[in-house]
Parts: C-alpha cells; structure tokens; sequence
C-alpha cells in the first residue's frame, strides 16, 4: 500500500495557544476528498499523538474530527502554563513539525 | 428595531501590530453601525499582567485608535474597544481614556460621552470569598484555587461578559474603552442591547473578533464587516483580495480554543455544532444555526491572575566543535555544579534552553539525536535580587567557557559569546490563576465610569 506524507495532504497544519494552559493543534485540508481520506484511513488519533509527543491520555484534553471546516483538531495540556520560566514557546505556535511527516496510506 | 446593523472590526488585538488602512475606510465607506474590537490576550504570556506593562508599542496604539475614533465620531456612531492595552488591567484602561482624551483635542472634536469599566480584582475580596467557603474552580484541568496561589499572585482580571458594555450603552456611550473581558463581548453587547437574538449576537462576535483571520486569503490586521438580522449573521472581507468563504469562516472557529463547537462566556455557552455555513455572494459568508445556551444558577466570571517569580537575566553561548556537541549534558552539567557551590541546590532557578537539541520543544520533541553542527544555548536564571539573579545567570553561563571535558582538543574556552555579559529582562512571572468566580450579578466585579468630554 502507497502512503502519502501529512503534509502533501492538508493545506494548514498549525500549533497555537488555547488559553494560558493549552496548546491546541489543527490539521485543516482544502478539499473534502483528502479530509474523508485522512479521517477514514484513522491514523491520526490519540494513540499515534501520545506516540509523537510522548505523552500519556490522560494529557490529551480535545480530540475532534471538525466536519464544517474539513479539519481534525486535537489539544493537550502544557506541562507548565506559558510564559512560564523554563517553558519556551510562549504562543505555542511552534510545536506543530512533528506532524507534518505522518504517513498516511492512500489505497 | 433596526433589520441589520453591521459592524466593522478592523483588527483581532488593537495596537499589536498596526491596522491596514485600506480596508478599513473600505469599510468605513459602507456605513457601519459600529466600529469596534478587542485589545488584548492572553497569548503574550504572565508577564505584562503581573508586571502590568504592554507588549504593543503606544505609538501602534496610538495609530490604531485614532483611525477608529475620527471616523466614528465623523459617522456619528459607537466606537467599542475590549480589553484596553493587551492585558485590560486598570492603568490600561486609564491610558487608552487618556489617548481618547488627547485624540479628542487633536481633532477638535467635542460632547460625546465616554464610557469606560475596570476588570482589575482586588485580592482581598478574593480571599474573603475564599474564606466563606466559596470555591473558585480551576479551568483547563486545573484543581481550585488554593490560598497559597492566591497569595503567590500579583494582579488579577476578571474576564468580563456583555454586561458592563450593555450598561454603558444604555447610559449613552459613543465611547467606550473596556477592561478585561471575552472578545466576543464587544460585539455581542451591542447587538443584544439593540435586540438581536443572543444565540446570533454571540456568534457575531465569535467570528469578528480577530477580523480578518477569518477570511482567506491569509492576511492579518485586515478589516473585515459583520452584518446581523434577525435571521443570520454575514461576515465579508473588507480587503479587495480577501474573501469571507465557508472555509475560512467554518476554519475560524476552531482558531485558538481546544473545540471548534463550544464558546464559554461570562453568562453561558455558545454552541456552534449546528452552524451552517453558505457562500451569500463572493467575499461573504453566512452564517445560521449558532445556539447561545445560557448558564443556570449564579454567572461564573474567568479569573486571570498572575504572580512574580523573581528577577531574571538571559545569557548565550555556542557550540561548534562536535565533540562538545555530543556531551553538551556534560558541559551543562558541569556549569550547574559551579552554581550550585556558591548558592546551593535551592533559593534560585536556573534553565539551559539548548537549540539545536529541544529548544523550541523541550520534552515534546520527538527527536532525542543532536543533528546540528551548532548549537545556542539561552541560561536563564531567576532568583529573588537582581544581583543574585545575575550571578545565577553570569556563572551558570560563563562556566560552559570552562566546561571540563576530558577529550576536548579546544582548550582555550569550550563556548562562543556574542555578548561577555547576561542581560537583565523584565522580572519572570506564572499563571497562577486560570479559575472561576460565581456571582449574583456580573456587574459586582466591574465598575462602570462615563466622562463627557466638553
């Protein structure tokens, strides 16, 4: 089976703030073709995110599969809120990269 | 009951980076009822809340709100801004009262009424509830607020709701200048005050607070025009080249907040799961089906506290020779002890922020292996003085420099600088509250003020 990377699929993948003490990630596609694609194929859930970012469920505070805007959307919790000494990405917006090369199988 | 009332949003935080003009007399041209946005987030980290200070420059300021003032004042219209200064802390509020007051004169403009409210909380009517055996609960996985944290805490802001902004409409305002409170407040206020559904006012507010991020394609700082009826909301792109489209509307709502479906504001929950989304014409989208579901029982206000954790210096060094790059642990190490043996384990922190390793991911980064041939290492040190926050730093840095490691072939200094010297920031601050208040009546944590300028 073929796969494509992540990043050849969706038209935005991005990192942002979601309060003081989140950090939410979306994973946004143009066409509905490659959101149905990505969504059925089921790869991307909180299993493969906890494998990524090493961690546990129970650190995962969303998971939602975002019909109206082709786009599946996760948050977790910071391990300290931002801005915080030692934390270093105050706006969270750079801790998406990781994503960019999930392997996802296209038939 | 007027059938449509629109609103012009020129910028998503007013003064961080300066409002385009051009789309923003675009819109002007097409007669708004309103012209207003919000100011601040808490995106920008603890420190200009504690340390009460802004991270926009006053000029941008300055810029941002004299645009919408004039023309507001030219079309007769209120002028509305939410969360003065990035943080909406009281001497916020008093400084944007102040521009407002200086426009005024520059302009020669004169009798309008403006209004203004504080979102500041005094700690002691905290604890007092506190010590009556009220709970203030944690948000965002946060267990209730413990009297330490609060006594750890510097300054707080309740996050104000429609309520102070209705009653300064009701009292007249073509100004008003608010403190802390929901970026979709400032738009949904007006349109409940006029006597739009709270179910479309809140959503309304929802896509225009960070103008135009939600339109496409991506440029920010642009404005954009919502439209209310008593059936839907309409949002298009002020921009020539921008668009308002299903896409980047539907998008929007999942921008910054862990579900894309749900809004929580003092005084309920918007709910988004039944929007339906249609293109009305090129650059505009609308929008019908939000639901604003209103809270049982007592209103429940966000709380955002921070507190000081100490002085804070920066210091830089790098590496280059490979060696030194595989036993960078080492070398951090090593300066580590050197802090330790004249402060000891305790009374101060002390953090290597090493890029090239983890620097932007610390612990979240998958890829444990240094691939760099370089790498910067940021020391930060904090402690209770500055002169102890200094030392901290200068010898938690300096000793890379002389970092022991037994094979390295460069004697002369294991590190590079570009400064000898660590360099003094604004003092280091923490979240320490992210929590809810219950009250009787919303407008106990704001007090309301209105001036007449002559």
């Amino acid at each position: 089976m073929s796969t494509k990377k992540l990043f050849e699929l969706a038209k935005t993948i991005r990192s942002k703030n979601a309060g003081t003490d989140k950090i939410t990630f979306d994973i946004i596609f143009r066409e509905k073709e490659n959101y149905e694609l990505v969504k059925k194929s089921g790869v991307i859930n909180k299993a493969l995110i906890c494998q990524i970012y090493g961690l546990e469920e129970k650190d995962i505070a969303d998971f939602v599969e975002f019909d109206p805007g082709y786009a599946i959307k996760f948050t977790i919790y910071r391990k300290k809120p931002s801005g915080s000494p030692g934390e270093t990405d105050i706006f969270g917006c750079q801790q998406y990269p990781p994503l960019l090369d999930i392997e996802i199988p296209i038939g | 009951m007027k059938k449509e009332l629109n609103f012009l949003c020129p910028n998503g935080h007013l003064g961080f980076a300066p409002t385009k003009e051009g789309s923003f007399y675009i819109g002007v041209k097409e007669k708004p009822d309103y012209i207003l946005c919000d100011s601040g987030s808490d995106d920008i980290g603890p420190t200009p809340l504690g340390a009460d200070i802004c991270t926009s420059l006053k000029s941008t300021q300055i810029h941002d709100l004299e645009l919408m003032f004039v023309e507001s004042r030219k079309l007769g219209i209120p002028m509305i801004i939410g969360s003065a200064g990035d943080t909406g802390t009281n001497r916020q509020v008093d400084s944007y009262v102040e521009i407002i007051k200086d426009l005024a004169k520059k302009h020669n403009v004169s009798k309008f009424k403006l209004g203004y409210f504080y979102s500041e909380v005094d700690k002691q009517y905290l604890l007092t509830k506190m010590q009556n055996g009220e709970t203030l609960e944690g948000l965002d996985g946060r267990h209730d607020l413990t009297l330490e944290e609060l006594e750890k805490t510097d300054r707080i802001v309740a996050v104000a709701g429609v309520h102070p902004y209705i009653k300064l409409l009701d009292m007249g305002a073509d100004v008003i200048i608010g403190g802390r409170s929901s970026d979709c407040a400032v738009f949904a206020a007006p349109a409940i005050q006029q006597g739009f559904s709270e179910d479309l006012s809140y959503y309304l507010g929802k896509v225009l607070e960070c103008a135009s991020f939600c339109a496409e394609p991506y440029g920010g700082k642009e404005s954009v025009m919502g439209t209310i009826s008593e059936t839907d909301v309409k949002v298009k792109a002020m921009h020539p080249d921008q668009m308002c489209t299903i896409a980047s509307v539907a998008g929007h709502a999942m921008y910054e907040r862990s579900n894309p479906f749900f809004e929580y504001v003092a005084g309920g929950m918007l709910d988004m799961s039944n929007c339906n989304y249609e293109q009305y014409d090129k650059k505009t989208c609308r929008i019908t089906g939000p639901k604003f579901i209103p809270i049982e029982g007592k209103v429940k206000v966000k709380l955002e506290g921070a507190g000081k954790v100490g002085e804070r210096f920066i210091g830089m060094a790098g590496i280059r020779d490979p060696y030194s790059i595989k036993n960078v642990d080492k070398m951090i190490e090593w300066a580590k002890t050197q802090v330790e043996e004249k402060f000891g384990k305790e009374g101060y922190q002390l953090y290597y922020i090493v890029y090239g390793k983890n620097g932007v991911m610390g612990d979240l980064e998958p890829i444990k292996e240094i691939k760099s041939h370089e790498l910067c290492i940021v020391v930060q040190g904090i402690a209770p003085t500055k002169e102890m926050a200094e030392e901290v730093t200068m010898i938690g840095t300096r000793q890379l420099f002389y970092a022991r490691l037994p094979e390295v072939k460069g004697t002369a200094g294991s590190v590079s600088f570009i400064l000898d010297e660590v360099i003094q920031t604004t003092p280091a601050y923490m979240w320490t509250l992210d929590h809810t208040v219950s009250v009787d009546d919303p407008m106990e944590l704001f007090e309301v003020n209105m001036i007449e300028v002559e």
